[in-house]
């Protein structure tokens, strides 16, 4: 497809493939829009990997197949060399809104995952692993404290330990932190980062946010509208851990812009 | 030299800089309880004016103090353990029974026209249907199938009550957002999980908003019945101090049984905060 693809670089993710996905396509019959065509994509364990593009890429279908909300029309979505076939515990998922339910505590809503899937013992089980995430992600201290009482930030960082008390083999983030204001979105960034390299996590990121795309990730798969299909996959190879200095490097705005660039083209086709 | 925290000359920051200072309107600093006595004093005043000045027969409308001396005698009858503290019982009992039921009925549809395709679809409209006739005119065929007995009192309670809650649940069941139930489907809850876990709790400040218009709705129900169908509750006094010209009368029973009303709402309030602590009511009577 493009030369960038075959490109080597030093900061390539080496782990084994965990996540294959092989020439999905999703075709919406009944007003037959081709959502996705001939998607392929690989993650490899420990990569963190965004995907961008403008609104009607079908970026959201390939992130509800991945996560096995819908079935693909065409293609195979193997994950730990098991296909996908509905909800899985090793798929973690986060959204735009913390969805955290105001009846439970910070604590009770991050053991929600064990409480569904293997019942309430289970669930207080897991309540010192709950309050170490806590801890991880800094809201020692408010284990009990009720969601109304959190801002959004914590709400959002609560969300994350909710997403990793499974311990998912992928995660997968559909623009976590896009509803957050500037400053602690760059913060969460950092976080995000900081929690996916001590966790060894595989991260998929939906995002708006070009930069923010390229501060997280190894790879920015850039999709083009109907049909949604691949256009590039850029590979980012600043070195780790990120910094939010890197922002100001010309390396990253060369990144920037040649991602700008295509999307601009996307919106003329 | 300048104050860090002003960005101004040190010695020129003074109270005379203050020269627009926020309004507070005069209703905002006057206490509640202030604002509803006046309120009272206005209305019992009007009513003595009007009554004093021979504007209104006294048939029509007695005067305030009139009313008040009833009152106190139809105190001192319930108080006393006298007939009208049975009748209230009888009507009391009704309500009950007609809520409870209300609230089986009403719940049970609710879920099944909230929560299942076939009842949005085949169900809901017949609901709607029923909704839209006026309910009391039903009175004379309970009376007919139940009898002159409590039955056909709390069947027409429960008939005006059902409806709110069914509503009420059902929009409750709806409440829930894309994103709720998307994180329950990633965690591979099963529909009956999904349902109390997380659609019946969300759903809980529609369903006692329902539960509120229906604890009203039973009381209206318990009195027509009563009206219509005989029996020995407080709506037959009324009914027979109204017959009697009997106005003083009328209008205390109505006051009692207002307390009544009051005290169900208040139930359904007082549970309302408990269960669902985490919602704010932003529209209601406020602080009792």
């Amino acid at each position: 497809m493009n030369a960038a693809i075959a490109q080597e670089y030093s900061g390539a993710p080496t782990g084994a493939p965990v996540y294959e996905l092989t020439r999905v396509s999703k075709t919406y019959a009944r007003n037959s829009v081709v959502a996705l065509e001939d998607v392929s994509l690989t993650l490899r364990h420990g990569s963190f990997t965004s995907v961008i593009g403008s609104s009607g890429c079908g970026k959201s279908t390939l992130l509800k197949i991945m996560a096995g909300l819908i079935p693909p029309s065409k293609g195979r979505v193997i994950l730990q060399s098991e296909p996908v076939t509905g909800p899985r515990r090793d798929i973690g998922m986060m959204f735009q809104q913390a969805t955290l339910f105001p009846w439970k505590t910070a604590v009770e809503n991050i053991v929600l995952p064990i409480e569904i899937r293997d019942g309430k013992a289970a669930a207080k089980n897991a309540l010192e692993k709950a309050h170490e995430l806590l801890d991880i992600v800094g809201l020692k201290g408010f284990e009990n404290v009720y969601p109304n009482e959190l801002s959004g930030g914590m709400a959002q960082r609560a969300s994350i330990c909710r997403m990793l008390i499974t311990e998912p083999a992928v995660l997968l983030l559909d623009e976590p932190f896009s509803a957050l204001d500037e400053l602690s979105r760059d913060m969460m960034n950092m976080e995000l980062q900081r929690i996916c390299i001590e966790q060894d996590a595989t991260a998929f990121l939906v995002t708006h946010s070009i930069q923010e795309a390229v501060i997280l990730s190894d790879d920015i798969v850039v999709m083009k509208p109907r049909p949604g299909r691949i256009a590039e996959i850029v590979k980012v190879d600043l070195p780790r851990p990120r910094t939010l200095d890197m922002m100001t490097t010309p390396k990253f705005g060369e990144i920037v812009d040649h991602i700008r660039g295509m999307l601009d083209k996307g919106e003329e086709m | 030299m300048t104050d860090l925290h002003t960005n101004k000359p040190a010695d020129t920051v003074t109270d005379e800089d203050t020269v627009w200072v926020q309004e507070i309107a005069f209703i905002d600093s006057v206490p509640r309880w202030i604002a509803m006595t006046f309120v009272f004093v206005v209305f019992i005043g009007t009513w003595q004016l009007v009554t004093s000045l021979g504007l209104v027969s006294p048939i029509i409308l007695p005067t305030p103090m009139e009313t008040l001396k009833d009152m106190i005698f139809v105190g001192t009858n319930l108080l006393s353990g006298g007939y009208m503290l049975g009748a209230l019982w009888i009507t009391i009992k009704e309500v009950i029974y007609g809520f409870a039921l209300a609230i089986a009925i009403g719940f049970s549809l609710g879920v099944l026209v909230g929560e299942t395709a076939f009842g949005e679809k085949a169900v809901m409209p017949y609901l709607v249907a029923i909704d839209t006739m006026p309910k009391v005119a039903f009175a004379p065929l309970f009376v007919a199938w139940l009898g002159f007995g409590i039955e056909s009192k709390v069947a027409l309670a429960a008939f005006i009550a059902t409806f709110p809650i069914v509503v009420g649940t059902a929009a409750g069941l709806h409440a829930a957002d894309e994103n709720a139930r998307m994180l329950f489907k990633t965690m591979g809850a099963s529909r009956m999980q999904t349902l109390i876990k997380m659609k019946l709790p969300t759903g809980l400040p529609q369903i006692f908003t329902g539960l509120k218009i229906g604890a009203v709705g039973v009381m209206a129900g318990a009195i027509t019945g009563e009206f219509l169908g005989g029996g020995k509750g407080f709506g037959e006094l009324i009914r027979v101090a109204a017959s009697q010209l009997n106005t003083p009368r009328v209008f205390s029973l109505i006051l009692y049984l207002s307390l009544v009303g009051l005290a169900l709402y208040l139930i359904v309030q007082w549970t309302q905060r408990k269960v669902v602590f985490w919602h704010k009511e932003r529209v209601g009577a406020g602080d009792y």
